[in-house]
């Protein structure tokens, strides 16, 4: 007090200040434009500066692609600017004449309705499945991610099966006990250790031979009977139904059955749909494919086929057994580390040389597994990220009830952390279509690629061709990814909903 | 009903346990042992598939070709390279030739990233909208097609030499690229190259001496003056000395192309503006989920000690947002680098094109030179990570988190 008391105070106020009324809230549209536009000097200037810049963007692109542009036509000189009368914008004839090609490749006219039927079922499966309210969701899911790829290889593709389940798994064990007794033949051969290893191998051979015998006599008798589809789709829905009865107990067992014996059902309907016993539809070779049609067809099975691979990439690498978790990272890290244009290569050039010489593997084919192993690497990262996001609690309740590592795991944990995750899925689904348009380095013709294509067509040489290409196939590519990231940003939204307040 | 103690497991057991197994135990023995087996014989069958793959088609394998001619010329080299010189060049030039891409593009998209943040931070309606916008349109568009766009729809579109634009008839502008004028060392360009390095090198020390007798003083010290005077003045009173240390090539139009001056080819203008405007949209993102996440406060602390908005995002915003920026930006960084691989669509003589793509189709070498491609960009990739991340780690100690 004493310090303060030194001081003599120069203004002490004695009456109230009267009320000043409220800053004045300037609602509605100017008073908006004067808030954030005009309410500094700096502001006004960037606001000039903005106009300026959309002003010279905007307007030209509005002018080329519609009030200069050419509408109809049937050759390059009705896009010229001597035959139109004024500077010409846009060629759209161009685009029209060129329409079927972006859309389907070389793929057959007269085949064309088959992939506008994948295309229809393709949009009818997956619309209900990105409504959130839509019912029958896990049959929907499985429809879309399980049928509706066999169904559309079968469609796109062409041509029928010779065999079913039963012929397949002996086809996979005698191919099994081959590979081994080749390895062990020819290590016997070899030096002092690896004979003895070849012995070892030998001995394996014999006991895999001895062991998938009656699976071979099967399918021998099957392939010898008048309607092999057949017999063998049967004998296989009666085995893997017993199996899901007796897997899943007596008691339970009858919800089971009914979805499996609904799932062969389905498939035979499909077979006998398609004719795949009596060889199917024409076959429509791969090289025939192209447009948008192959950049749907790589970038649909890159996402379908990458979420197995990154589930298990990414339990791999939280897995505590040791080996299986470095591989798991090793493995993450060197498909994240290269470039996606290396992994087309490497599918191109190298993985040929892997497979043996006998087993030719279609070029589109091999792009696909780069892909879905590239893309699979990102998604196990993205979901482990979801992965971590769940309580440890989660887990230990479900040991607690007693439930094995598999099921905790499907049941409890992927699901929530799938859950979390779907915007980050999403995300990398983006980038893989956008990265689909790189199949048209390795000599596929997806939608880029035809564009490039279309360009060296001389009959459509305009200066103005190049652009109308190009904001043609940017408009596709824009609505695809921007509708993706659209939604991914709903759903996030939705999943927020509990942190709102 | 008591339930029996269980009698604990001997301990040597339950060691070799935990070792060989992990937590799993002897289940996660088994696993594993399985799982190499598996990864035995995959590998075995791939060997041996390759090994009678390349007997049938008669191709050599190993490194041996690495010291071939090379036989093909590259348009763009940093180095001196001939046709008549070894593969091994080849993969140098390409590689140099990668480097100086992703150098040039990770600066750009770095400068234009941070401006497009600000941009759509920026309290000006229209600014941020357009901000906005930019960064929508071209996320959403596939890196190849915009590769393509520059360099067949705009680079493409330019006039041919002898029309090409110019600026001060030095600078000009056509299909074949930018020509600029060169810069041709002559007598004393060595006493003039040392002044502006150590120009160069006291601009870096000064302002760490000043930060630092900051600290230990609280004296603040005006250092841009002095750096700006060192910068120009140095060089300026070497250049007096020493009289004329370089000349200025200026191109000329000769018949249809360009003599003397240097050349950026139209390639290389097409990827490093598609590749650093591209990544530029994705740093922006970055950026302004890290200034974002920078509290409020801090922004009002800063206009609340007089500071201008610009200062405050500099000295008080930014920094603290780095740590959340420095490790989306590093993908960011590497995403680019890896990208430049796309270079082969338009025939810019990067690592990838040169080598994976000549190199592979002239030799038919496909495991070598796919396996040494994917390894130096794998390489690439880990150093560039852990340069980063070793940033990201001095950044959070000089934060004191």
């Amino acid at each position: 007090m004493s310090e303060l008391g030194s001081v003599t105070p120069v203004f002490v106020r004695g009456e109230m200040v009267p009320q000043r009324p409220p800053p004045v809230h300037q609602p509605g549209v100017i008073g908006i434009i004067r808030q954030r536009l005009f309410n500094s000097p700096t502001n006004i200037l960037l606001t000039i500066v903005g106009a300026l810049l959309l002003y010279f963007t905007v307007v030209p692109t509005l002018k080329f692609l519609l009030v200069d542009a050419v509408w109809s036509g049937s050759n390059r000189t009705d896009c010229l600017a001597d035959k139109a009368g004024h500077p010409v914008g846009a060629c759209w004839p161009f685009v029209q004449a060129k329409f079927s090609q972006f859309i389907y490749g070389f793929y057959p006219t007269p085949e064309r309705w088959r992939v506008d039927l994948v295309f229809a079922l393709g949009a009818l499966l997956l619309l209900p499945l990105l409504i959130p309210r839509a019912p029958a969701k896990t049959l929907n899911a499985g429809l879309f991610f399980v049928a509706f790829p066999v169904l559309a290889f079968f469609l796109l593709h062409g041509g029928g099966v010779q065999g079913f389940g039963v012929t397949w798994s002996a086809d996979l064990a005698s191919g099994v006990a081959d590979s081994v007794g080749r390895a062990g033949r020819k290590l016997a051969a070899g030096g002092p250790i690896g004979s003895v290893i070849g012995q070892v191998l030998l001995g394996l051979d014999t006991v895999l031979v001895w062991l998938s015998w009656p699976l071979v006599a099967l399918r021998d008798w099957i392939q010898a009977s008048s309607q092999p589809v057949w017999l063998d789709l049967l004998l296989t829905a009666v085995a893997v139904t017993a199996l899901v009865f007796i897997l899943t107990g007596v008691r339970n067992g009858w919800r089971a059955l009914a979805t499996t014996v609904g799932i062969f059902v389905g498939i035979a309907v499909m077979v006998a749909a398609l004719r795949l016993d009596r060889g199917g539809l024409p076959v429509v070779d791969t090289r025939m494919w192209g447009g948008l049609l192959v950049t749907l067809v790589v970038s649909v099975t890159g996402i379908v086929a990458s979420m197995p691979i990154g589930i298990a990439l990414a339990l791999g690498r939280r897995s505590t057994i040791p080996l299986i978790r470095i591989f798991s990272v090793a493995f993450i890290e060197f498909w994240r580390g290269v470039p996606l244009i290396t992994v087309m290569f490497f599918a191109t050039y190298m993985l040929p040389l892997f497979l043996p010489g006998n087993f030719t593997i279609d070029n589109l084919m091999r792009v696909l597994i780069g892909i879905a192993l590239f893309a699979g690497a990102y998604n196990a990262e993205v979901i482990r990220g979801g992965l971590n996001a769940i309580p440890r609690g989660q887990a230990e309740a479900a040991s607690a009830l007693g439930l094995s590592y598999w099921k905790t795991t499907g049941l409890i944990v992927l699901p929530q952390a799938l859950r979390h995750v779907i915007p980050g899925l999403v995300n990398s689904f983006i980038a893989l279509f956008k990265d689909t348009s790189l199949v048209s380095i390795v000599a596929l013709f997806d939608l880029l690629g035809q564009l490039r294509a279309a360009f060296a067509d001389p009959t459509w040489s305009t200066p103005t061709t190049l652009f109308t290409g190009f904001a043609f196939t940017g408009l596709i590519y824009f609505v695809f990814c921007f509708g993706m990231s659209r939604y991914s940003l709903s759903v996030e939204h939705r999943l927020n909903a509990h942190r709102r307040t | 009903m008591a339930i029996d103690a269980r009698p604990p497991p001997p301990q040597l057991v339950a060691k070799l346990r935990r070792v060989l197994g992990g937590r799993s135990g002897w289940k996660g023995l088994l696993a594993q042992v399985l799982f190499v087996a598996a990864l035995v014989w995959i590998g075995y069958e791939i060997v041996d598939n390759a090994r009678d793959n390349l007997a049938n088609q008669r191709i050599a394998s190993g490194f041996a070709f690495m010291s071939h001619t090379a036989g093909f010329g590259v348009s763009q080299t940093l180095i001196p390279y001939q046709e008549s010189d070894s593969y091994t060049r080849v993969f140098l030039v390409g590689l140099i030739n990668t480097l100086v891409v992703s150098v040039v593009g990770i600066f750009f998209a770095t400068v234009i990233g941070f401006a497009v943040a600000l941009a759509r931070l920026s309290p000006n309606w229209l600014i941020s909208r357009i901000g906005g916008g930019y960064v929508e349109i071209v996320r959403n568009l596939p890196l190849l097609f915009q590769i393509l766009f520059w360099y067949l729809a705009v680079l493409g579109a330019l006039p041919s030499p002898r029309q090409s634009v110019s600026v001060m008839d030095s600078f000009f502008l056509s299909n074949r690229g930018i020509v600029v004028p060169r810069l041709v060392g002559e007598a004393g360009l060595d006493g003039f190259l040392v002044a502006l390095l150590i120009a160069i090198a006291a601009a870096i020390v000064l302002p760490l001496y000043a930060r630092r007798r900051l600290f230990a003083t609280g004296k603040l010290m005006r250092v841009w003056p002095i750096v700006l005077g060192l910068l120009i003045g140095l060089p300026l009173i070497a250049f007096l000395i020493v009289g004329k240390p370089f000349s200025l090539e200026v191109p000329v139009l000769r018949g249809f192309n360009f003599v003397g001056g240097s050349r950026l080819a139209p390639e290389f203008v097409a990827l490093t503006l598609a590749l650093s405007t591209y990544t530029a949209a994705f740093i922006a993102e970055v950026v302004r989920a890290g200034i974002l996440s920078v509290h409020k406060g801090q922004m009002e602390a800063g206009a609340s000690l007089g500071l201008s908005r610009g200062q405050t995002l500099r000295l008080i915003v930014i920094p603290q947002a780095l740590r959340v920026i420095l490790p989306p930006l590093t993908n960011q960084y590497l995403n680019l680098t890896k990208n430049s691989s796309l270079a082969v669509a338009i025939g810019y003589p990067d690592l990838f094109s040169v080598f994976a793509g000549t190199t592979l189709s002239q030799t038919g070498q496909a495991i070598e030179v796919i396996a040494i491609t994917m390894g130096v960009y794998l390489l690439i990739s880990l150093v560039t990570s852990a340069l980063m991340s070793l940033y990201a780690w001095r950044i959070n100690r000089s934060m004191g988190a």
